[in-house]
């Protein structure tokens, strides 16, 4: 059983904050770490689920003086793909950053505001990021596999990396890369390097490293700004079985990609959150004049 | 006026052409100096101490002072002691020091480090000696470890400095991916950031013990007078081969120049392969990081 499934998620408001200390005294059986705990893999192919409901309330995001998301509130609902649009600079990257507090790493960075993952606040005082960052997994724009480590190492980093026990080690970076549609072009190689394999292979396999620590959330950053057509669709074909397991924020320039991958999305422009709305609605016939002439290619 | 003009060499044209020809041709002049100089120092070394060299000289003991039919067995293992002493000295500290301004510092102190280590590395090495001298051999007596220190104080800079430009190229998107895998900022550190740049670091670390191995101002202030034979123990003062050089060419003696000649070469084909070595780790290093 899975423990997060509760209601007050006991996974995120462990007494101790250091994760380290939780880590080096493996109290629980079910494996040392917090988001494994539970360890089953079960929950990878369930068809519906209660967790993994994200709701921002009043987020703000600052670079210094410069006030980059500027009182962002809406709902990303679980087994949905939700997509972010909006022009260069619009916020959209820096808000996704805050979900997993991502953004606290940029020197001088800082938020406000409250992000709910079923009910919790990720910046409450006492909860530790490494938890965050393990219930928020993140792909990037650009691949970046650990150039040090083999396919099948790389996907299972985040699981070595954070010391969970070696036995499932080999299973659950299986599960990740079949998750990832990676697994037939590479069963073969999982000890080759993984940045020998193609573009679009190394993000899949970005994936399948996110996918691997079990999230409830993920977020993809521009997933397929550097990839080839053929590569970007492979993903795009991804993202709509993904969110089968966890809920899916995906930022984008490409309006018909979000078209394409998102049941849901979001419009922003300049750090403000100007309309959500289903996928159809938004580039058909959006509330917001500035969503119109977004959609309609008049500005941006 | 056609536009056929502007085809036209004009004075204006040709005088640019001229000036870009002088400059090519005087930095190809200059950079083939530059390889003639190595070639030229290589090749006398190689002509006056060719004649010298011979397994008994590498693994004999030099003689008692004036005689020329030892060898110097005492001299290379008293190098390699000396250099290995402060390898293991300036290696971890110099890595620390890299990794600390890298990974930890705010800019502001991240700067004045970088330019306290330029300082440090312009210093003449005769007064690391001097102060070695001051710290360690004065009221004492000579000793390897005091080389070791004063050694170690020369590659400091070096092998941090170098660290810490190889630590820079380490792309930031693979810290990234290890934070947001939920990796710890020491584990990122310790696992993907110092693996990724191990090339480059080894090549900073072979390049500073190529650049000490042939080090001789401060060993003859803190280590240079020792006794006969294969010495290994460091608190000893022993001998190295560039105060071998250094002492061989003082001698009146044509046949201990040509040991001094004999002796310089061991030291250049060493630091010339030390730093070949230290490519090939370069190569590897630039070809993870994508550059």
């Amino acid at each position: 059983m899975d423990s997060r499934a509760s209601t007050e998620s006991p996974a995120m408001t462990e007494p101790n904050p250091k994760s380290q200390a939780s880590r080096e005294a493996p109290a629980q059986p079910a494996g040392p770490t917090i988001s494994v705990a539970g360890g089953s893999s079960s929950r990878l192919g369930t068809k519906s689920r209660e967790i993994g409901n994200l709701e921002l309330r009043g987020l703000n995001a600052f670079y210094g003086t410069n006030h980059a998301v500027r009182g962002v509130s809406m709902d990303f609902d679980s087994n949905r793909v939700t997509a972010i649009i909006g022009p260069s600079g619009c916020g959209k990257s820096t808000m996704v950053r805050c979900i997993n507090r991502m953004h606290e790493e940029i020197a001088g960075a800082r938020a406000t505001g409250r992000v709910m993952l079923d009910g919790l606040d990720l910046y409450e005082g006492g909860i530790d990021v490494v938890a965050v960052r393990r219930a928020v997994g993140m792909v990037f724009q650009k691949p970046n596999p650990f150039p040090t480590m083999s396919v099948i190492d790389n996907v299972t980093a985040g699981l070595r990396l954070t010391g969970a026990p070696r036995s499932e080690m080999d299973d659950r970076g299986r599960e990740a890369l079949v998750g990832a549609g990676l697994w037939e072009e590479v069963k073969d190689r999982l000890k080759a390097p993984g940045v020998s394999l193609s573009g679009g292979q190394q993000q899949r396999l970005c994936i399948a490293r996110a996918l691997a620590v079990e999230p409830e959330v993920l977020l993809m950053d521009e997933p397929c700004s550097a990839l080839d057509p053929v590569a970007t669709l492979r993903i795009e074909e991804l993202i709509g079985e993904l969110k089968e397991r966890v809920t899916v924020v995906i930022v984008t320039h490409n309006m018909q990609q979000a078209a394409r991958v998102a049941d849901t999305t979001v419009f922003m422009l300049n750090g403000e959150l100007i309309e959500t709305g289903p996928t159809d609605k938004m580039f058909t016939n959006p509330d917001d004049d500035r969503t119109e002439q977004y959609v309609t290619g008049k500005f941006g | 006026m056609s536009t056929h003009a502007l085809l036209v060499d004009r004075g204006n044209l040709r005088r640019r052409n001229r000036v870009n020809r002088l400059v090519e041709a005087s930095s190809t002049v200059a950079a083939l100096l530059a390889v003639a100089v190595l070639l030229i120092v290589v090749g006398s070394v190689l002509s006056k101490g060719i004649g010298a060299l011979s397994l008994h000289f590498l693994t004999t003991p030099a003689g008692l002072f004036g005689d020329t039919s030892g060898g110097i067995s005492n001299a290379i293992v008293g190098t390699a002691i000396i250099v290995g002493i402060a390898a293991l000295i300036a290696i971890p500290v110099g890595l620390l020091v890299a990794i600390y301004t890298t990974e930890f510092a705010p800019q502001r102190i991240a700067h004045q480090v970088r330019f306290v280590l330029d300082l440090l590395n312009g210093v003449p090495t005769i007064i690391t000696g001097i102060f070695v001298y001051g710290l360690l051999v004065e009221h004492r007596h000579q000793s390897g470890f005091a080389g070791s220190v004063a050694l170690a104080i020369v590659m400091l800079p070096i092998v941090a400095r170098t660290a810490q430009e190889v630590l820079a190229l380490v792309p930031g998107t693979l810290k990234e991916a290890a934070y947001a895998l939920g990796v710890a900022r020491w584990r990122t550190l310790v696992r993907v950031t110092v693996p990724t740049a191990a090339g480059g670091l080894i090549t900073g670390a072979l390049l500073a013990v190529a650049r000490v191995a042939g080090e001789t101002a401060p060993l003859i202030l803190v280590c240079s007078i020792f006794g006969q034979g294969v010495l290994t123990e460091p608190s000893e003062a022993l001998a190295s081969i560039p105060v071998f050089i250094f002492q061989a060419s003082e001698s009146p003696s044509p046949e201990a120049h040509t040991q001094a000649w004999a002796a310089a070469l061991i030291l250049i084909a060493f630091v010339l392969a030390l730093n070949i070595v230290a490519r090939a780790f370069y190569a590897r290093s630039r070809k993870r990081m994508g550059a």
